[in-house]
């Protein structure tokens, strides 16, 4: 019996599989985004279609959401305080990883679109998705709040458009302060509150060009950069003293 | 025109960047300061990383001193051996502010340390100014040519370790230009700026040179002690973006000669108290943020 549980549990599992009437089909206007020197945020359209082998059933609406994840980081949260009168960080707190930037897209309010179990089981809403074991904590909160309010961690209902519940489209904007890494892209297909396919994918973010020079430089070659610096500094210095002297003249 | 900036890791307008390095610039025509004390604060309001903003104003004030230099150079208003011995312990401050600025950086304290010395200095410095330049004003318009007062001999000429500077014709103890040295360091390695507001004063009335070598002699040394500040920046921190200073760089040399040729139509006294009414805005502008009850008592750290 016990031998037979994990068989139970990957059948449970892939009980909507099993039957699986309605496949997503989907892909994303890039893969790759290059942080150029006049990057200024980037837009990409995700488009798809559900692949049917028998007609749609209609006893309830087709729904999709699709969600980006930016890469993972640590992040430390610092929390003020008055002392002496003044406003000053007293606590750092540190939390484990975390998206750097998080969307969900869906094509109807989410509520109505998902049960609260299919969220914690897939991590959808950003409320699922980041550190969920914390709920409550100040400082999880904190940084969901401070996330939204810079608009990096975001969730558009409705964004989803669906064209006879078959073709599916959305645009996410990413924000100009992106940081490198992979973006993960996933997509579901619901019905009734469950999901039913899903599909994903990642988008590479990497700086090109000087800016990557640049930050490589700084990185791995510090002295060699602060020479560099130091010598655009003065060599400008220079230029701009004798180029006002000989405009004078 | 937005552009990236590859070390701040945001995208700001070029031509607000250009426009902030022409506001600074010309400020620092019209009163013959680095402007480092009003790029910081700044840049911290167009959204670049408070650590990058520090790090990335001294390298930009090599650039502006540099230029101002060569041309006090030419005609011959810096005393070099004084320069050098406000160098040696600016050095020795530079090191020593960095240190304390790493160390509070690892403590999450670090914008507080910045904004303090901020509210601190130009309270100061502000306050003395603008008492001192309408007290000026008055004199001016009381007595017109009012004789000036002699040196006076005070216990900053008993120290030992007396050296003769030709240039500014003082024979004086090392010791107050080197302490003023050191401070000054301190400075430019915390709040990214060159000094020159502190040093100014100070050499004029601790130290007791004449005004006309001043400004060069500071200017000579703000010149190494912040390339050396920039260094340490770029080394331990990799805060330096290059990018960003030439930005503020190119609209600062441009600002920098019609602040002259507006400088060169007021009165002393008139810009005195400008620039002080100036430098208490800033300083008001920063201590009311550390009083105020913030909007959120969270914030992200670096």
């Amino acid at each position: 019996m016990m031998r037979l549980a994990p068989l139970v549990v990957l059948a449970v599992l892939l009980a909507p599989f099993a039957a699986q009437a309605e496949q997503v089909v989907a892909a994303l206007s890039q893969n790759r985004i290059s942080i150029t020197a006049n990057f200024d945020g980037s837009e990409i359209l995700i488009y798809g279609a559900v692949k049917r082998d028998a007609p749609a059933p209609d006893e309830s609406p087709l729904d999709v959401i699709i969600t980006v994840a930016g890469p993972q980081q640590v992040e430390t949260i610092r929390r003020k305080d008055r002392r002496l009168g003044i406003w000053i960080n007293v606590e750092n707190t540190i939390i484990g990883h975390t998206p750097t930037f998080y969307e969900v897209a869906s094509s109807r309010a989410l509520d109505q679109t998902i049960t609260s179990l299919t969220d914690s089981l897939w991590s959808i809403t950003p409320n699922a998705q980041i550190l969920p074991g914390m709920r409550g904590a100040p400082s999880r909160e904190a940084l969901l709040r401070l996330r939204m309010a810079d608009d990096l961690y975001r969730v558009r209902e409705g964004a989803v458009q669906m064209t006879q519940d078959t073709l599916f489209s959305t645009s996410v904007t990413l924000p100009s302060n992106l940081v490198e890494g992979e973006y993960t892209t996933r997509i579901f297909l619901l019905r009734e509150g469950k999901v039913i396919d899903s599909y994903a994918t990642s988008i590479n973010v990497q700086k090109v060009g000087i800016e990557r020079w640049l930050y490589r430089l700084a990185q791995d070659h510090a002295y060699m950069y602060g020479i560099l610096a130091l010598f655009i500094a003065a060599l400008s210095g220079w230029i701009a003293s004798e180029g006002f002297r000989l405009l004078r003249r | 025109m937005q552009i990236f900036l590859p070390i701040a890791e945001v995208s700001v307008n070029a031509f607000v960047l250009l426009g902030l390095g022409g506001l600074v610039g010309i400020l620092s025509g019209m009163f013959g300061v680095g402007g480092g004390f009003l790029i910081t604060p700044l840049l911290f309001f167009v959204g670049i990383p408070p650590a990058v903003a520090v790090a990335t104003s001294a390298n930009q004030i090599v650039a502006s001193s540099v230029s101002a230099v060569l041309a006090h150079l030419k005609r011959k208003t810096v005393d070099l051996r004084m320069g050098m011995v406000l160098l040696a312990g600016g050095l020795v401050g530079s090191a020593i502010g960095m240190q304390i600025f790493n160390m509070l950086k690892a403590m999450g304290q670090v914008d507080l340390l910045v904004t303090l010395c901020y509210v601190v200095f130009l309270g100061i410095i502000g306050a003395l100014m603008l008492v001192e330049s309408l007290r000026a004003l008055k004199r001016a318009k009381g007595r017109p040519g009012a004789r000036k007062e002699r040196t006076k001999h005070t216990w900053v000429h008993n120290l030992p370790l007396k050296m003769k500077f030709r240039t500014s014709g003082l024979y004086i103890s090392v010791i107050p230009p080197l302490g003023v040295g050191v401070l000054v360091g301190m400075l430019a390695a915390i709040m990214g700026v060159g000094g020159g507001f502190i040093m100014v004063p100070a050499m004029i009335y601790l130290i007791g040179m004449p005004t006309k070598v001043v400004i060069g002699t500071s200017l000579f040394q703000i010149i190494f002690v912040t390339a050396f500040t920039t260094m340490l920046h770029a080394v331990t921190n990799q805060t330096v973006d290059v990018m960003l200073a030439m930005l503020l760089l190119v609209g600062g040399v441009i600002g920098a000669q019609f602040g002259t040729q507006i400088g060169l139509r007021l009165k002393a006294e008139q810009l005195r108290i400008l620039l002080a009414l100036l430098v208490l805005s800033v300083c008001l502008k920063l201590g009311i943020d550390l009083l105020l009850t913030p909007s959120e008592l969270f914030s992200l750290g670096q």
